[in-house]
């Protein structure tokens, strides 16, 4: 990896924090096994809690035998549908957009192979494990459907969260019969199952009708009242803690049917309950990435400008709920296109349901986007990166917006430099290495959009010189604990060693949700504006107090920093916090804060993250084995609080987008519906060996509309672009497109053959 | 079928009374003895988020029988630092952010302090790649692991404490 660089001076005017590639502040606990996560807690008298998953994908359970499960010593329950109340709120009932419909005992029916259907209680985690083993159920079955050619079609109402299923602008039909050239690329790509490291799990501990929760969450102010309506009491009784995840992508967003029931276990046994999902059972009722099957065209005129993007996509969900990747938009702010189709269609299949995981849509609509990308830069005999710079876009092309920011040409420009992109040549099959590989260089756009979210925060400076800042956001991995610091220090005008911090738990203001690349902007810009508040009133109580060298001072010409107040015009005139607060007698300052994005920003502006990935791989020419060797990504995501940690966001992206085009691929047995790779044997996913020389470079950017403080996102943007840029390598490397993710040495070998390579 | 065993485990013993001989290592440390540093990330060693030292070798918890380790010195993730003094990989991994969620961190570092012994110090960088790639790490931290290891070995050629 390259050395963390350095961003522009004028970004680290946020604060003296901001900027710094400070190391992660949850570091020593991370390295010392200290970080507590969800199932590292152990409350007296705690249950284990195990449940029997289903083995039929659709159908009926008709009996299920518990005797031999509660005859083994240490099993203390075991509950069935026969047994578990209802919960106070359907969970069918879809109450947020946010709400997945779940499985928590409440009926016989199997809507997918591993469902829970019973959850044995034990005084051991041993006996839970094989009191689950013991349990016998028999069926009624139903042939299970799995797969886009035995699914049951239909047209959605909406794909991701609420967005529409199709889209069109321009004079598309006309376009097109104007056309000198098309191409066009159909692929499909597999079911994907997120897998963080830590599995789901839930330790639940009622106290009369207050439940303490230790649980990964991602979106903890969603979490509360959802589980408070599931237990039919106030959202105020339920105390969330999630401190640390064990990764989440996506999968710890919403609430699930196995924490649900540990939840539920907890209160029937009245006692503590702890319930983590074992590895195999992460493939069923946790959310993976919905399959696609997708078709891609684009047509240009005689001069190679694109005239028309039609982008098609078949995506999967589950028989009894809605959630679908929209990956046939990923395109529609990528390139310059005067007019464009996009639709999806759904089938559904007996798995569990979809939903969002890392870049949901955008990383596997772009997968095939950028294949036919190329395919339509090698009809025109273009090179790739020409191709793309010729039809770059200069405003949203579904919408004539102007962009809020996007220094994409010089993303494309500083990574081809550091690749050596410009000794590319145009064919495929040209390049050997030294021990004969076939060797070919791909590239990929890289995008993702800039949500916001409304996150709350809170700061708290005290007469002493201590000062506080809480919001209830959620480190996953991506280093809240360490860049949302950083911006809460900055809003205070302190160092961030000088200030207390606190995330991950369900009494602090909302945070918001933890995903769609927004939570440094959202809850970070909280934070910031807490701060701020905070600094205005102690600007007012010094600018009125005779005694104050800052007397008289507008409030808006001073500045707080490193715990001093300050004029900003003459920063020798001031004094430290303490001495305003302590001449005044005052014990604490308060300040709230939320993000801001201006309403009129959003009106005008298409805000989204941009990169450029450039990939190299070596292919056996008669074993077709793939490696890629090397990556090289640029991107430009806004004002970067924290370089280092900004770096590893995308480099760990890339390597999520050597994954998708090499590794992984959730496969389900078509007669029984059953998962058959639902562990790290056969789900792959990169090993060390398998990561490739990486390189993160970071693209100085200004956004002065996205936001307050010109944040935007950098966790889902490095798996854009990486995905096509290695199909594209590879074509290079050998002159094969393959119809599907991931790219495997049999498609390969038959495209040789086609070939007679 | 009720077993008393003793393990000796970062330098101290602990009597563990066990029901029958099924416990593994790592449900005992997490569930039984309360060193929940030591992760479970599969179970049936695949990811290596369990790795601990077993006698100075790196073993997978989840798959050693806690009655078999009677008499042999367990090192966890919670026997590295010497008070405040990190162990110097753990302190290459904070400097080369070698992790994001921390869950696969445990493991890792366990299987590089037990791979820098296997190769005397002399690991090469392609050593560190497939010696290390029994450690799964979902977050794609590879970059930062890989000059973690390397680091290390060079700071501990120096003669930072191991």
């Amino acid at each position: 990896m390259a050395d963390t660089p350095m961003v522009a001076a004028h970004h680290v005017r946020l604060g003296s924090n901001s900027g710094q590639s400070m190391t992660r502040r949850d570091g020593i606990a991370k390295v010392t096994g200290t970080a507590t996560y969800a199932a590292d807690n152990h409350p007296e008298n705690l249950l284990h809690a195990v449940f029997a998953g289903a083995s039929i994908a659709r159908g009926r359970v008709t009996s299920l035998d518990i005797e031999a499960a509660l005859a083994h010593p240490g099993v203390v329950h075991v509950m069935t549908p026969d047994n578990t109340p209802a919960l106070s709120q359907d969970p069918d009932q879809k109450t947020t957009p946010f709400t997945a419909r779940i499985d928590v005992l409440q009926n016989d029916k199997v809507r997918y192979a591993g469902q829970p259907i019973a959850v044995i209680l034990a005084e051991t985690l041993e006996a839970a494990v094989e009191g689950a083993r013991l349990v016998k159920a028999t069926y009624d079955s139903d042939q299970a459907r799995i797969g886009f050619d035995d699914g049951e079609a239909f047209d959605p109402e909406a794909v991701g969260i609420s967005t529409p299923p199709k889209f069109s602008t321009g004079d598309f039909e006309g376009n097109r019969k104007k056309a000198a050239l098309s191409a066009s690329v159909e692929m499909e790509t597999p079911l994907q199952y997120h897998n963080a490291m830590e599995p789901h799990a839930v330790v639940a501990e009622w106290d009369g009708d207050h439940v303490t929760v230790d649980m990964p969450n991602q979106a903890i102010g969603l979490a509360k009242p959802g589980i408070a309506n599931y237990f039919g009491i106030p959202p105020e009784n339920v105390t969330l803690r999630s401190p640390y995840l064990g990764g989440g992508f996506g999968s710890k967003a919403v609430l699930f049917g196995p924490q649900m029931l540990g939840i539920l276990a907890a209160r029937e046994m009245k006692r503590p309950v702890k319930l983590a999902l074992k590895r195999d059972q992460m493939f069923g009722p946790v959310q993976h990435r919905s399959a696609t099957r997708q078709s891609v065209r684009y047509d240009m005129d005689a001069d190679n400008n694109l005239l028309a993007f039609e982008h098609k996509a078949n995506v999967s969900t589950s028989s009894f709920d809605n959630w679908l990747d929209g990956a046939a938009n990923a395109g529609l702010s990528l390139y310059a296109t005067p007019s464009i189709s996009v639709s999806h269609t759904g089938t559904r299949f007996d798995t569990g349901t979809p939903g969002a995981m890392r870049a949901p849509g955008i990383a596997t609509g772009s997968a095939v986007i950028e294949c036919a990308i190329d395919v339509a830069a090698e009809k025109a005999g273009m090179d790739p990166l020409e191709f793309r710079l010729l039809n770059y876009a200069e405003k949203d092309p579904s919408n004539g917006k102007p962009y809020s920011a996007k220094a994409l040409r010089e993303c494309y420009k500083a990574a081809a430099d550091s690749f050596g992109w410009k000794d590319r040549p145009l064919k495929p099959r040209q390049m050997r290495d030294e021990n004969g590989l076939l060797t070919g260089w791909g590239m990929g756009t890289s995008i993702f959009h800039a949500p916001f979210f409304p996150a709350k925060a809170r700061a708290v400076l005290r007469k002493d010189g201590s000062a506080r800042a809480e919001t209830s956001g959620a480190d996953m991995g991506q280093g809240a604990w360490t860049a949302l610091w950083q911006m809460a220090a900055d809003g205070l005008g302190m160092a961030a060693d000088d200030i207390e911090f606190d995330i991950g738990h369900s009494d602090l203001p909302d945070g918001s949700v933890a995903g769609g690349s927004a939570h440094t902007a959202s809850a970070g810009g909280a934070l910031f504006a807490a701060g701020n508040d905070v600094i205005r009133q102690l600007a007012e109580i010094a600018t009125q107090d005779k005694d104050s060298p800052l007397f008289g001072a507008g409030n808006e010409r001073v500045l707080g920093e490193n715990g001093r107040l300050f004029k900003a015009e003459d920063p020798n005139v001031g004094e430290s916090y303490i001495d305003i607060l302590q001449r005044a007698g005052i014990e604490e300052i308060e300040g709230r804060g939320r993000g801001n994005r201006d309403k009129a920003s959003t009106e005008t502006y298409a805000m989204f993250s941009h990169g450029a990935v450039y990939a190299e791989v070596k292919v056996d020419p008669d074993l077709f084995q793939v490696r890629v060797t090397r990556l090289v990504g640029a991107f430009a995501a806004g004002r970067i609080i924290n370089p280092r940690l900004a770096q590893s966001q995308l480099t760990g992206g890339m390597i999520w987008g050597v994954s998708f085009a090499l590794h992984e691929e959730g496969m389900h047995d078509k007669r029984t519906g059953r998962p058959l790779n639902n562990d790290f044997a056969g789900y792959h996913i990169p090993v060390l060996a398998d990561v490739p020389h990486l390189e993160a470079l970071l693209v100085d950017e200004d956004d002065p509309h996205v936001n307050d403080l010109g944040v935007k996102g950098v966790g889902e943007l490095g798996i854009t672009g990486t995905v096509g840029a290695i199909a594209n390598a590879v074509w290079h490397a050998t002159g094969i497109r393959t119809a599907r993710y991931p790219i495997k040495i049999e498609d390969l070998l038959k495209g040789a053959q086609a070939l007679g390579a | 079928m009720a077993l008393r065993i003793s393990l000796n485990i970062n330098g101290t013993e602990h009597g563990v009374d066990l029901e029958d001989p099924r416990p593994t290592l790592l449900d005992v440390l997490r569930e039984r003895i309360g060193l929940t540093g030591t992760k479970k990330g599969c179970d049936r060693g695949q990811c290596g988020a369990c790795t601990v030292l077993v006698d100075g070798r790196r073993v997978n918890s989840c798959l050693t029988l806690a009655v078999s380790l009677e008499g042999a010195k367990i090192t966890t993730v919670e026997g590295l630092a010497n008070g405040d003094a990190l162990h110097p990989v753990q302190t290459a991994f904070i400097e080369h952010d070698g992790f994001q969620c921390g869950y696969c961190t445990p493991g890792q570092i366990m299987s590089a302090i037990g791979l820098l012994s296997e190769t005397e110090g002399k690991a090469s960088a392609e050593a560190v790649r497939e010696g290390m790639s029994g450690n799964l790490c979902r977050c794609g931290a590879y970059a930062g692991i890989q000059d973690a290891v390397m680091d290390a070995q060079a700071r501990i050629a120096k003669g930072a404490k191991s």
